[in-house]
């Protein structure tokens, strides 16, 4: 009987280490080809020939990125909206979040309702675009962040977390001490968070970054674009600027180069774009995981 | 504080209110922001809804325009897109659903049964990534991959000596590579609340399961499998209560005029007459459809789930 289920056991690692390994490679492949391809010769990658290991190592592609002037505006305008959401996002929601995870406050209730009414029902595209343009915000960086200053997703994580880590028990000791409800959020609340703002710095911080859409409904000039709407007509709609007339052979095939320069370009693009959040991803990856766990418990 | 409380136990109703009130400003002074910005943001678009019911007129403004009663949704009803947009909606959520709601559960299941803590790890931190790529650069690699001319899949498929295919320009194609895109960026994260789920399984339920000679399998299918049925179900029901509502982002940057007849959604529907065509009620009015029947799917959802298994979120 034990060596029987001891053999079944052999065969069930066998099979999930293989299933595994297949997701590994099938989740991991694309991106590493993104990888590779960005530092390879133009030619060799639209003929096929990178397929495990970079060939013909250059740095065209991202000399390319950085020499063009919208993905660099793009770049500093999406830092710039990125940071300024989410100190916005912070003031709003961590606030909200400890106020409402105090048991004695007594519009707990009616507060927690008026939110949790606008994660089910909401105006829509249309309605919402036009209080937008009746504030004046068209073409405004305030477009960009003040609608979704307080998600209130997030605002559940935290408050989720200030019930867990701050207990009333804390606030009534330093109230004897004669501490006011502002100073003991600043002094005591926050420092002990250090944790829930990692995270909602994080969810915010990606969402800011990886916004379009917002920015596609109410940003018209092209200088103050973010990045995402910079990549959109590079990547997607396939902007590249090759208006030549073509005469010579000779034009030609400079012309060739050049639409191979645009295609490696565009490797290389995926991964500067992608670069804050690369950076950030290793070092705050626990982070996130907890965050989806303390959500997942709701209260 | 409680000796407070029994001072004021005589006091009237509207006294003890604002008792209350006074006590506990500082937190109302917390809030009072997030309040503002929620009201004028999602909740006077909630009122703006009803230019659905008006004709819209930027002279008259939002609530100077004319009634029209329902006449816009009648001309939705009735129009030749009414019936390719509802599907194409239908078609696309369920299909992401049926794709995308099971997997997740298997890669919790399966990873969680693997001994091996550092390979798991690997795996976790590798398939959680694709989750933080945004859209617009998963829709621009698609393009890249998928393209006709230099491509990697049409590489691949010349090299084994077949015919070049341009992937978006075939809408046979375009909602496989939709959904399978989406289930490739989204697996591993949406597993994360599976393992959380799995990580409140009591260590002596398996102890016991290996006591009695469980396998591995029978230990994930009576044990692990029935404690993460809950959280499924809760996240069956959110995902079926906004069936209508596939997301507008992905949809619109992988749309083209050779695709649109598949790709044409009720959201970028709305997009398309509101925004481009200037049709402020009409397109309101369809959004407002859309979220209608969603909720009424949540609601019919929720009421079965209860019945037959006594999980609901209300």
């Amino acid at each position: 009987m034990r060596k029987k289920r001891s053999k079944q056991d052999k065969i069930y690692d066998t099979i999930i280490f293989i299933i595994l390994t297949i997701i590994f490679a099938v989740v991991a492949y694309p991106l590493y080809f993104i990888v590779i391809s960005s530092i390879s010769n133009p030619e060799a990658v639209s003929s096929g020939r990178v397929f495990l290991f970079p060939v013909g190592l250059t740095f065209d592609g991202y000399m390319e990125v950085f020499k063009n002037q919208q993905v660099v505006s793009g770049f500093l305008n999406s830092l710039f909206y990125t940071f300024c959401g989410v100190m916005l996002n912070l003031a709003l929601t961590l606030p909200t979040a400890y106020a409402l995870s105090r048991n004695k406050f007594g519009g707990k209730k009616i507060v927690t309702i008026f939110y949790v009414i606008t994660m089910f029902v909401s105006g829509g595209m249309i309605p919402t675009y036009l209080v937008v343009k009746n504030l004046h915000l068209l073409d405004s960086m305030f477009a960009l962040i003040l609608p979704g200053a307080l998600g209130v997703y997030n605002m559940i994580v935290a408050r989720t977390f200030f019930k867990m880590n701050i207990s009333e028990e804390l606030y009534d000791a330093a109230a004897i001490d004669g501490c006011a409800e502002a100073k003991f959020f600043f002094k005591i609340a926050l420092p002990l968070s250090k944790a829930i703002i990692a995270i909602m710095v994080l969810y915010y911080g990606v969402g800011h970054w990886n916004s379009y859409f917002s920015a596609l409904l109410y940003m018209k000039t092209e200088t103050k674009f973010p990045l995402q709407l910079v990549l959109r007509s590079i990547l997607v709609q396939n902007q590249s600027h090759l208006s030549q007339t073509i005469t010579t052979a000779a034009q030609q095939e400079a012309l060739e180069q050049r639409r191979q320069l645009m295609e490696l370009m565009k490797y290389s693009l995926i991964i500067v774009s992608s670069l804050p959040v690369l950076i950030m991803y290793p070092l705050v990856q626990k982070h996130f995981v907890k965050g989806v766990m303390i959500g997942s418990i709701k209260g | 504080m409680s000796t407070r409380v029994f001072k004021q136990s005589g006091m009237s109703k509207k006294n003890r209110f604002l008792k209350r009130l006074k006590k506990d400003y500082p937190l109302w002074l917390f809030v009072l922001p997030g309040i503002i910005i929620t009201f004028i943001f999602s909740y006077v678009p909630l009122y703006g809804v009803q230019i659905a019911f008006r004709n819209f007129n930027p002279k008259l403004g939002f609530f100077g325009s004319p009634w029209v009663g329902l006449e816009h949704f009648k001309r939705f009803f009735d129009s030749p897109y009414f019936f390719t947009t509802i599907k194409n909606t239908f078609v696309l959520s369920l299909y992401s659903l049926i794709a995308g709601f099971p997997i997740p559960i298997l890669l919790a299941l399966i990873l969680n049964s693997f001994r091996h803590k550092k390979y798991r790890k690997v795996i976790q931190t590798v398939t959680y990534a694709p989750n933080f790529i945004s859209t617009v650069v998963m829709c621009g690699m698609l393009l890249l991959f998928l393209s006709p001319s230099v491509g990697i899949i049409n590489n691949v498929i010349e090299f084994f000596g077949g015919n070049n295919i341009n992937f978006m320009a075939e809408k046979d194609y375009w909602r496989h590579i939709y959904v399978w895109s989406g289930v490739w960026q989204g697996m591993g994260w949406s597993s994360v609340i599976y393992f959380a789920a799995l990580s409140s399984v009591s260590p002596e339920l398996h102890e016991a399961a290996i006591v009695d000679g469980a396998t591995k399998f029978q230990i994930v299918r009576y044990i692990d499998f029935p404690s993460i049925i809950p959280t499924a179900t809760i996240l069956l029901i959110l995902s079926c209560g906004s069936i209508l509502s596939v997301g507008f982002e992905k949809v619109f940057l992988l749309q083209n005029d050779l695709n649109l007849s598949v790709s044409q959604v009720i959201s970028t529907y709305v997009y398309k007459v509101g925004l481009i065509d200037n049709n402020i009620s009409y397109s309101s009015a369809i959004g407002l459809f859309n979220s209608a029947v969603n909720a009424i799917l949540l609601i019919v959802v929720n009421r079965i789930s209860k019945k037959l298994s006594g999980i609901s979120l209300w």
